[in-house]
């Protein structure tokens, strides 16, 4: 019974998703207020139906009803209950669903702060979000109804993937949607603004917000990801440019030249219609990398099982909206340039080559991500394209983008004076090369030319992002302290620093062994022994496993004790690692066993990886910009005003 | 700048931009690509002979061969007709499993045996590598028999 409820709300959501697209569109269109009022109407109907077949389908797997097909395949009675939760998202049909979740969510989100809009624009922004969502319900209800019945019911389920049975695993997904499919909302501002065929500095004023935050998600969820893969498969990387990997990071990097292209849209009114044309990329990147994941098309170990049906719907979809964007942005895009200059040394210039350089990244990416499959249309031969190509392609727009963003941040609009420019970067600039040399060389004692670069674009970037916050504690009482926009920029890009920090050392003095290891038997890694104590039996509530002890020291000197455990879970009998890992914020020392030899001892991994934990501590603090951008006033007064409109509205109509 | 000079920068320098990315990429790709090689024609000698490339078939049963107490491993992967040695030394991955789909990469070694830098088995039991599934479909031989076995008469021909 309560899965039919979800499906029938589905239905009804998808209903109101089509009432949501027409009329707010047609309303615009004839300036018809009623019909315009509809559109808000309609999505905050849709956010409820959808909700209610979320949690119908969250039920049927708390409640592990088997008669659910996709709940038979993918939970089991033993599993815990969170993880019952999270399997919601586990696999493709309700991954769906929780994106359609997510675009509702955010299409409530904008109807709620959007008084301060135009009536017509508002009703054009969600009429599109309503559009996207009608695709996806389609694609939901044609050919993925997470709903489907398994008659007769299964007497237990199939269990969920082991690998994803892990808390990073269970929020990851949710992230990476929010991010993704916030996008959505900066394309449906470019989208209503060329249909309206008017864009002025107030849009991206507007669109700001909603990009910054949707950036956060996916910044937050890539993390995450990055995270999760570390200690979870057991590999030990951090970034495989995996496929899948590569379609999340893809929309990131054009979601960030959009950030910084939306800024000079917005203080000085220029490059209108390249943000326009990277805020329908960023989007339309989002839905290639759906197409990527859920079509099987490309070989990965995120790749869901195969279903042409599936591939095609999203392709046909994304054919659509990537098309009907690009026509309307033919047509209207020209006229919206504006006749403003600028000098040669200027803030603008600085954001064009950040926008260039991010572009020509972002191409890399998608050249070596789907060479294989044009190489293999081609020619019939089987390629792959490997991580060495990438980590040396992808240098080549980063160096340039990452020392020019220590020079943007400090210059001005418009013109900026060239002599005190170049006398304020003299200190910084000596410093950071000094802190290039002086990092590798007196900390880990090896240098080479790739290292200095890496350490000493980390200084320079740490350093230019400290100058702005220093100088507004510095200030004397009474002057004007930093905007939130700033401190935020700042902060953003102190994350930025920290991760490229953390990615040199641990690319270059990260090490990584595999060896044999008996009980009583120490080994020496990284000038560490590792110990092996013993080795013992231990249950889980829906696996068994092994578990060694492992003790590690320096010198004789106690460092750790981990316990990495090779897991056999009962449904699937599937093996799986839980490695053991020291954690620190100068080092990670990561233990995973792997097979057994045979005279008692096993093979095991290890690792000793140098500041890794700056990479995602330098992803939360980009995150933590954003947030503190997002906090600024001139979008608070906004706010502000909406709540008063809001409570104005209500008190009208009580 | 004017406006149209800004156009002309901007324009230069994507142009720029995407000339030197091509340029490296298709110099890079020459040494990052690696092809993948049915076994049948690695035993019939026809792979590249001073890189690396890829193999996948499945492991044949009772293969897995260990020195006791070292990390150093060898199997034999077929693809249903013909069946090659794989040496490799470290870690195996957990999915790794007699009868298993098995994608390794490495090189030829002297003794025709493939010494495998790196194994990868998928993390989704009834997923396969699309160009594993496909060469195994090429032959059509008895799967069962070919794991349990090995594939016993290999004519380098019939591929």
């Amino acid at each position: 019974m309560i899965p039919e409820i979800g499906q029938f709300a589905l239905i009804l959501a998808l209903s109101l998703a089509i009432c949501q697209t027409v009329f707010p569109l047609v309303g615009a269109h004839r300036n018809d207020v009623a019909m315009m009022g509809v559109g808000r109407t309609a999505a905050t109907g849709q956010f409820v139906f959808v909700g209610i077949a979320f949690a119908c389908l969250t039920y049927a797997f708390v409640a592990d009803d088997f008669s659910v097909l996709y709940v038979a395949n993918h939970s089991q009675l033993a599993l815990p209950t969170l993880y019952k939760v999270s399997a919601v998202w586990g696999a493709h049909e309700g991954s769906l669903l929780l994106w359609i979740f997510i675009i509702t969510a955010w299409t409530v989100a904008v109807s709620r702060f959007s008084s301060g809009l135009p009536e017509a624009f508002a009703a054009r922004v969600i009429g599109v979000l309503g559009f996207l969502s009608v695709g996806f319900l389609l694609f939901a209800l044609l050919t993925s109804n997470p709903f489907d019945r398994l008659i007769p019911a299964a007497a237990d389920g199939g269990d969920l993937n082991p690998l994803l049975q892990d808390p990073g695993l269970a929020i990851h997904p949710p992230l990476l949607y929010i991010g993704y499919v916030g996008f959505s909302v900066a394309f449906a501002f470019a989208i209503a603004a060329m249909i309206s065929g008017d864009l002025d500095q107030r849009w991206a004023k507007w669109t700001r917000p909603w990009t910054t935050v949707a950036w956060m998600f996916l910044t937050l969820g890539i993390a995450l990801g990055s995270w999760w893969a570390y200690y979870e498969l057991g590999w030990g990387g951090w970034w495989f440019w995996d496929a899948v990997e590569n379609a999340s990071f893809m929309p990131w990097l054009i979601g960030t030249a959009l950030i910084h292209s939306l800024a000079v849209t917005e203080k000085r009114g220029l490059f209108k219609s390249w943000t326009l044309l990277l805020a329908i990329t960023a989007f339309s990147l989002s839905l290639l990398g759906t197409f990527l994941v859920r079509s099987g098309i490309i070989v990965s170990v995120h790749a869901f099982a195969t279903d042409p049906t599936r591939g095609f719907f999203i392709l046909t979809f994304l054919a659509v909206v990537v098309i009907g964007a690009l026509l309307l942005y033919a047509w209207r895009a020209p006229s919206l340039d504006s006749d403003v200059g600028f000098g040669l040394l200027s803030r603008e210039t600085f954001l064009l080559l950040n926008n260039v350089l991010l572009v020509v990244a972002t191409a890399l990416v998608l050249i070596g991500t789907l060479a294989p499959l044009v190489i293999e249309m081609a020619t019939g031969g089987k390629i792959s394209i490997g991580p060495p190509w990438f980590n040396v392609a992808f240098l080549v727009p980063t160096i340039p983008l990452i020392i020019l963003l220590g020079l943007g941040m400090h210059t001005a609009w418009r013109s900026q004076d060239k002599t005190p420019w170049t006398r304020m970067l003299r200190l910084p600039a000596i410093a950071a090369l000094v802190l290039g040399v002086v990092i590798p060389l007196f900390i880990y004692g090896r240098i080479s030319v790739l290292l200095v670069v890496g350490c000493a674009a980390a200084a320079w970037i740490v350093v230019m992002s400290l100058i702005h916050p220093i100088r507004s504690l510095l200030r004397e009482k009474g002057t004007a302290g930093i905007t939130r926009s700033v401190l935020g920029m700042s902060v953003a890009h102190l994350g930025m620093g920290f991760f490229v920090l953390g990615v040199t050392i641990v690319s270059a003095f990260g090490i990584e062994s595999d060896r044999a290891l008996r009980p009583g038997e120490t080994i020496e890694v990284a000038g560490y022994e590792f110990e092996m104590r013993e080795l013992r039996n231990v249950e889980g509530p829906n696996f068994s496993a092994i578990e060694a002890e492992i003790e590690i020291r320096k010198g004789g000197d106690f460092v750790a004790t981990l316990r990495p455990q090779k897991r056999q879970y009962l449904v699937q009998k599937n093996w799986m690692t839980e490695a053991g890992i020291r954690a620190g914020l100068d080092k990670d020392l990561f233990v995973a066993l792997g097979d057994q030899l045979g005279n008692g001892g096993w093979s095991v991994r290890i690792q000793y990886k140098p500041m890794i934990r700056f990479i995602w501590l330098g992803a939360l603090i980009m995150a933590l910009g954003g947030l503190i951008a997002i906090t600024d006033k001139r979008y608070r007064s906004k706010v502000r005003k909406t709540a008063t409109a809001d409570a104005a509205a209500a008190e009208a109509t009580a | 700048m004017k406006p149209r000079q800004q156009r002309m920068l901007a324009v230069g320098l994507a142009a720029l931009g995407i000339a030197i990315a091509a340029g490296l990429t298709l110099r890079a790709f020459q040494d990052n690509m690696m092809f993948f090689v049915e076994v049948s024609d690695v035993v019939a000698g026809e792979y590249p002979k001073e890189r690396n490339f890829r193999i996948g078939g499945l492991v044949v049963g009772g293969s897995i061969e260990r020195e006791e107490g070292s990390i150093d491993v060898r199997f034999d992967v077929t693809d249903t007709a013909c069946t090659i040695p794989v040496a490799y030394s470290g870690v195996l991955p957990d999915l790794f499993r007699e009868g298993q789909g098995v994608v390794a990469h490495g090189r030829m070694g002297g003794d025709n045996v493939f010494q495998a830098d790196k194994i990868l088995a998928k993390h989704d039991e009834e997923y396969m590598a699309p160009e594993v599934a496909e060469s195994l479909s090429k032959h059509q031989k008895d799967i069962v028999k070919a794991v349990a076995a090995g594939a016993a008469e290999c004519n380098s021909n019939d591929s």
